[in-house]
């Protein structure tokens, strides 16, 4: 039960060289108006970096934004840096310009879901409610 | 006191159609919503008649089309005389491949070239760079060095085109590529026209694609305007651009003041540099998004203009026409296609465009309707062009000049949005200048929070995206192709970058990137020395980090 009342904590990521930090911005503050802690990374984060951050953080789940075509180099990555430094509960959500052929892959990689574009910010805060492993 | 009698029949009048026809209209039918708002959550009346635009003077707010303060438009015969340039931008993959793109949408009618480059180049890294990983030819063409401009305008004659280069924080070092590509051609640098983008202010505000710290990267962007004033005169060294301010989340309103600001700020930088508003400002374009909604995007440019007028004559004490002219290009939103049935962006982008051309764009690009996917296809690509054809030649709206002129809504909203304007002129002014108010994030938190306000209005349903949160499909029908970036594109760039490598004179190399540093140092103009590294084929990213080493690097504040 004492779960129930620990705040969700979220890493919000932007890997790659792109700059379009819109919707990771607007998704930050949707999950932290859902009543999860956020914490954004800022733009250019390699994958290491981003690794470092949910480790240092705590995180229960990372959020990565990538509309530049770059995912498939760089989420299984992340997820694999994850795994390697032990954290093998936090979940890994996409959020981005991702076609479609390439979401089994992603998933079979580890990631949990991946969002397309005009997908609801309330959608997002339930998904990541419902599937934050729970820890003691 | 005539004038006075006159304004209050008006109202008069206005009161009577409310009491008599409007009234009764409502209790038969109420209206759908109790609040109309436009797509920047702009409260829209039920009704704009005489009593809207009871201020405007026709004379100094209208005038006529080619007149000061060219509410109207820049050209006497509007459309009449010239159609707008038809300026699809493009950009994938390697050198060749977008080589290619170019030469088939010229051949289909396109009057005008606009190159996209990749991540890495925007950021100033070479292929090889580790950071450029998984990015090489993804977003826009992979270009390294001059050997790769060399292969991109390969049988393009740079004399007789026009390009338009997106390329804002390394924008200097594709300048140079760019005239010495032109010169091996045997053009001459007087007759090129074309534009670079160069508006960092932007990046800083929107987009984000930074190098240096705003006050050294303002200083590159002048050495732009000082080189081309003297060597380039017919080319346009800037492109001050709205379309990503509104990309990312600002409304109509906050798109043109921050834009315009924008503009004020680089002849501010201009003028104390030294140089001559009448020479520099009038090659200074402006490029503005086109959004869903169509009114307020047509006033959005209307305003544009006039605005710009005012300020160059007011502000600055421009006398001569061209300096208070403005000039703009024209891309539809980005942000508005969907993913979800996706042939719906077609249409979209027509809308979107044609609010483009009754706001008198000088050159326009519509997007693809699979730009929320990928880049586009050729097939794709086609139809958006065919799209502005069908506009320019099909519809009527070019045979006369402003058409929406005198309307009483576009001109109330040309009001306001001037009015809006000014009001953000204020208060960017009181902080110091946009470079001061982007330092403090003011800029950047305004637009934060109107995408967040768009993004809570369309969850309430109170925005509507046809296909998203209204008539979404379950089993929407097959998807469309998409255009796919072979990850060999990064192995072939990294072939030609280690040829380009292997070949150069080693010593001239060092010699020339020398002379860059040097010359930042120094404080004197870049582009001379830039151009000479160029010439030995020092490569983009080399050329960067030369400067990077004097300048640093820009860091964001949290905001």
């Amino acid at each position: 039960m004492a779960q129930a009342n620990k705040r969700i904590r979220v890493l919000v990521a932007k890997p790659g060289l792109d700059g379009h930090d819109r919707g990771a911005k607007v998704i930050a503050r949707a999950l932290r108006d859902a009543g999860m802690e956020v914490i954004y990374t800022g733009l250019r984060q390699t994958p290491e970096m981003i690794a470092a951050a949910a480790l240092q953080e705590d995180v229960d789940a990372v959020g990565v934004s990538i509309l530049s075509g770059a995912h498939n180099t760089l989420c299984p990555r992340i997820v694999s840096l994850l795994r390697e430094q032990g954290m093998t509960d936090t979940l890994v959500v996409l959020g981005g310009i991702v076609p479609q052929e390439d979401i089994p892959k992603l998933k079979a990689e580890g990631v949990a879901e991946i969002f397309p574009p005009g997908t609801s910010t309330q959608d997002i805060a339930e998904f990541i409610r419902n599937n934050v492993k729970s820890r003691d | 006191m005539q004038e006075l009698k006159e304004a209050s029949s008006e109202q008069l009048q206005r009161d009577r159609w409310e009491e008599e026809t409007l009234r009764p209209a409502l209790n038969r039918q109420p209206e759908r919503k109790t609040t109309f708002e436009s797509v920047s959550l702009d409260q829209i009346n039920r009704l704009y008649d005489r009593t809207d635009i009871a201020d405007v003077d026709f004379d100094n707010d209208l005038s006529f089309p080619g007149e000061f303060p060219y509410t109207r438009g820049i050209h006497a015969t509007g459309y009449r005389g010239k159609l707008w340039t038809m300026r699809q931008f493009a950009g994938f993959g390697t050198p060749e491949e977008t080589n290619a793109r170019f030469k088939y949408l010229l051949k289909e009618g396109q009057t005008g070239l606009s190159v996209a480059y990749d991540l890495p180049a925007l950021m100033g890294y070479d292929a090889d760079s580790p950071l450029a990983e998984g990015e090489v030819g993804k977003c826009g063409v992979a270009v390294s060095s001059l050997a790769d401009l060399e292969m991109l305008f390969d049988g393009i004659p740079l004399e007789d085109v026009t390009v338009s280069q997106t390329i804002n924080a390394p924008a200097s070092v594709f300048l140079a590529m760019y005239l010495v590509v032109a010169e091996k051609q045997g053009a001459d640098w007087k007759k090129i026209s074309g534009t670079l983008q160069n508006d960092i202010l932007k990046e800083y505000i929107a987009q984000k694609e930074w190098i240096y710290p705003i006050r050294s990267a303002m200083k590159l962007v002048i050495d732009t305007f000082e080189f081309c004033t003297q060597h380039v005169p017919r080319y346009n060294p800037i492109s001050i651009s709205g379309y990503h301010i509104r990309e990312a989340g600002a409304t109509a309103l906050q798109e043109l003041a921050f834009t315009l600001r924008d503009g004020i700020e680089y002849v501010d930088w201009g003028v104390r540099a030294g140089l001559d508003i009448e020479q520099f400002v009038p090659r200074i374009s402006f490029f503005f998004n086109a959004h869903n909604d169509f009114f307020e995007e047509v006033a959005k440019y209307r305003a544009a203009r006039r605005i710009w007028a005012r300020v160059m004559r007011d502000r600055f004490g421009a006398v001569n026409e061209r300096t208070m002219q403005l000039r703009f290009h024209t891309q539809t939103a980005g942000v508005s296609l969907t993913v979800q049935q996706p042939l719906n962006n077609i249409v979209r982008v027509a809308i979107q465009a044609l609010a483009g051309v009754m706001g008198g764009t000088q050159s326009l690009h519509t997007d693809a309707y699979d730009e929320a996917l990928a880049l586009p296809t050729d097939k794709a690509a086609l139809i958006a062009l065919r799209t502005q054809q069908i506009i320019a030649e099909e519809t009527g709206v070019a045979n006369t000049v402003d058409p929406l002129g005198g309307s009483y809504f576009v001109e109330a909203m040309t009001n306001k949005m001037e009015k809006g304007a000014l009001d953000y002129f204020e208060r960017i002014d009181a902080m110091g200048g946009m470079v001061e108010a982007v330092e403090k994030g003011f800029p950047q938190r305004e637009i934060q929070e109107s995408a967040y306000q768009y993004q809570k209005a369309l969850e309430r349903g109170e925005q509507t995206i046809v296909g998203v949160n209204k008539y979404a499909m379950k089993d929407e029908p097959q998807q469309v192709p998409i255009l796919v970036i072979d990850e060999s594109v990064r192995s072939q760039q990294l072939d030609r970058l280690e040829r380009t490598r292997a070949m150069r004179d080693k010593g001239a190399v060092e010699r020339t990137l020398d002379a860059v540093k040097k010359a930042a140092e120094r404080g004197e103009n870049t582009m001379f020395a830039t151009i000479d590294a160029v010439r030995e084929y020092a490569t983009l990213g080399e050329i960067c980090s030369a400067l990077r080493d004097v300048y640093g690097i820009y860091e964001e504040p949290s905001i």
